[in-house]
């Protein structure tokens, strides 16, 4: 007798189970990052979900003093308006190049998707935002690691700035080398994660991303990234097809 | 009383000639498979950047400890430098790459990490399951009576001269072996884990004493790196040792535990 109703929870489990396998499989309006049935996405799902069960979501990355700061290699698209430095989308790599002349002066930042306020966000606006500095390392997936100093707004503020809606789960990142990436809410809001303008005490530098990049500190160095050109909450998990990692064979997931 | 004493010798010896324990094999080849893919990924994440440092920092702009030429990767030339930083001018500075590196990380790294669940899960399973029932004691701990530099001499001396007993496929162990298994299983192994973790930003910012334990990130890299090379030297030793003490009873023994 009392075995029924736990026999038909698991029925239901298991159905659901079924389910939401089946949505992922079908790779539209799914909330979970895919695996695609690519065993290595597998694994990649089971560190991120692994992560977010047992790591505290609000432990800070280690800070560093001024002494340490290191040099620091700046890799793939070093301008996005030169097609030699990775410069490679025809409608932002002109762009990117005006901006460049004027000093980006005439920069925004797109905020759309899940947020009350959606609009521009000039370089000055961003920059009236209350501001985090820290001295953080950038640890890339191909084994070097750099210390640097990083100025910016905190992501948390811009999006609460522009009023979070509260079905948001991720937030979409677009760059002028046309590339598309995303990170969950748990490092969106984190304490850490800053839209950084300034890096060393100075403006940031080309070839690190200017005029805006992302930092997100408990992420390995990809997910950092360059040259922003928008950013869209969304509820869905997108994988930006051709012009994100998981395509191109790379995990979206990089705490690791 | 007696009897009993007499009793027991033979069941023992029997219990020696068994083999090993179902859950010994199932470790011993998740583990071993696991660390082959390991390797394997390893060696193709290594060959992305094979310069080693110690502390926190290291990278194309600064000096390597050692600098191992299994890619072209490294090109100092290959550095067009842009800007320096008020910080320490001239010695905190930035510089863009100019060329392609190889990297096949993509794959490599999420192979490696796939496989390290495998290991991390079969190891703890194991090393509880060793402590808990004994086999780590009995079996693998280096006897504190039996310990002696001589003694552990001596049983070098015969391994390298080759002149090994035939194996029964099991414990007990000699001396030697007892201590390079202890040496695997309960430092190289949870070194190689610990070390890995400690190259992780999310688990790092969680638990920031493994950059004080191992003296930063590029230290823990280089850590990782040398127990990798002592436990694939340890690969290459065992299997030979196998082979020359009988390969079809040792593995007969590690496979179907008789």
């Amino acid at each position: 007798m009392k075995k029924t109703p736990v026999k038909i929870q698991r029925r239901n489990f298991v159905k659901g189970l079924i389910a939401s396998s089946a949505a992922t499989l079908a790779g539209c309006g799914q909330t979970e990052p895919p695996t695609y049935g690519n065993i290595l996405r597998m694994g990649d799902w089971l560190t991120y979900k692994s992560h977010r069960l047992f790591l505290p979501s609000n432990s800070l990355a280690r800070e560093y003093e001024l002494s340490d700061i290191s040099p620091a290699p700046a890799i793939g698209t070093t301008n996005p308006a030169d097609p030699d430095k990775g410069g490679q989308h025809p409608e932002y790599a002109p762009e990117y190049g005006k901006l460049l002349k004027d000093g980006f002066a005439s920069y925004g930042l797109r905020v759309a998707g899940l947020v009350e306020r959606p609009g521009m966000y000039s370089l000055a606006a961003l920059k009236r935002l209350p501001s985090r500095t820290q001295i953080t390392r950038h640890t890339c997936e191909e084994g070097w690691s750099a210390i640097a100093q990083w100025t910016g707004a905190p992501l948390r503020t811009v999006l609460e700035a522009a009023g979070i809606m509260p079905n948001a789960r991720y937030v979409q990142f677009h760059s002028y080398d046309g590339w598309g990436d995303g990170i969950d809410m748990v490092d969106a809001l984190h304490p850490q994660t800053i839209l950084a303008y300034g890096m060393n005490g100075r403006d940031l530098p080309v070839p690190h991303g200017a005029p805006l990049r992302l930092r997100v500190e408990r992420q390995v160095g990809y997910k950092n990234m360059k040259f922003l050109r928008g950013i869209v909450v969304t509820e869905d998990f997108d994988d930006h097809g051709e012009f994100g990692s998981i395509q191109n064979g790379w995990s979206w997931y990089v705490g690791i | 009383m007696a009897v009993k004493a007499i009793a027991a010798v033979p069941k023992a010896a029997s219990a020696a000639r068994e083999g090993h324990r179902a859950w010994v094999r199932v470790c011993h080849w998740t583990v071993a498979v696991s660390f082959l893919v390991l390797c394997f990924s390893g060696i193709y994440i290594f060959a992305v950047h094979p310069r080693l440092y110690w502390g926190e920092v290291g990278n194309s702009l600064t000096p390597a400890l050692l600098e191992i030429p299994i890619t072209a990767n490294h090109r100092p030339e290959g550095w067009e430098r842009t800007a320096t930083f008020p910080i320490r001018d001239g010695e905190v500075f930035t510089a863009s790459r100019t060329y392609e590196i190889f990297n096949q990380n993509g794959w490599a790294r999420s192979l490696h990490f796939l496989a390290a669940w495998f290991l991390v899960i079969t190891g703890l399973v194991y090393l509880i399951t060793g402590i808990a029932s004994g086999h780590a004691r009995r079996n693998l701990a280096p006897r504190a009576h039996d310990f002696s530099f001589s003694r552990l001499w001596q049983d070098a001396r015969e391994h390298l001269r080759l002149k090994l007993a035939s194996s029964g496929g099991g414990p007990p162990y000699g001396l030697l072996q007892r201590l390079s298994y202890s040496v695997v299983v309960f430092v190289l192994l949870p070194l190689m884990v610990l070390t890995g973790m400690t190259m992780s930003p999310a688990i790092t910012a969680a638990f920031p004493v493994l950059l004080d334990l191992f003296g930063g990130y590029q230290s823990a890299r280089t850590i990782h790196f040398f127990c990798s090379a002592a436990l694939f030297a340890f690969l290459l030793v065992h299997v030979a040792m196998v082979l020359m003490t009988g390969a079809g009873r040792q593995l007969r023994g590690m496979i179907l535990g008789r």
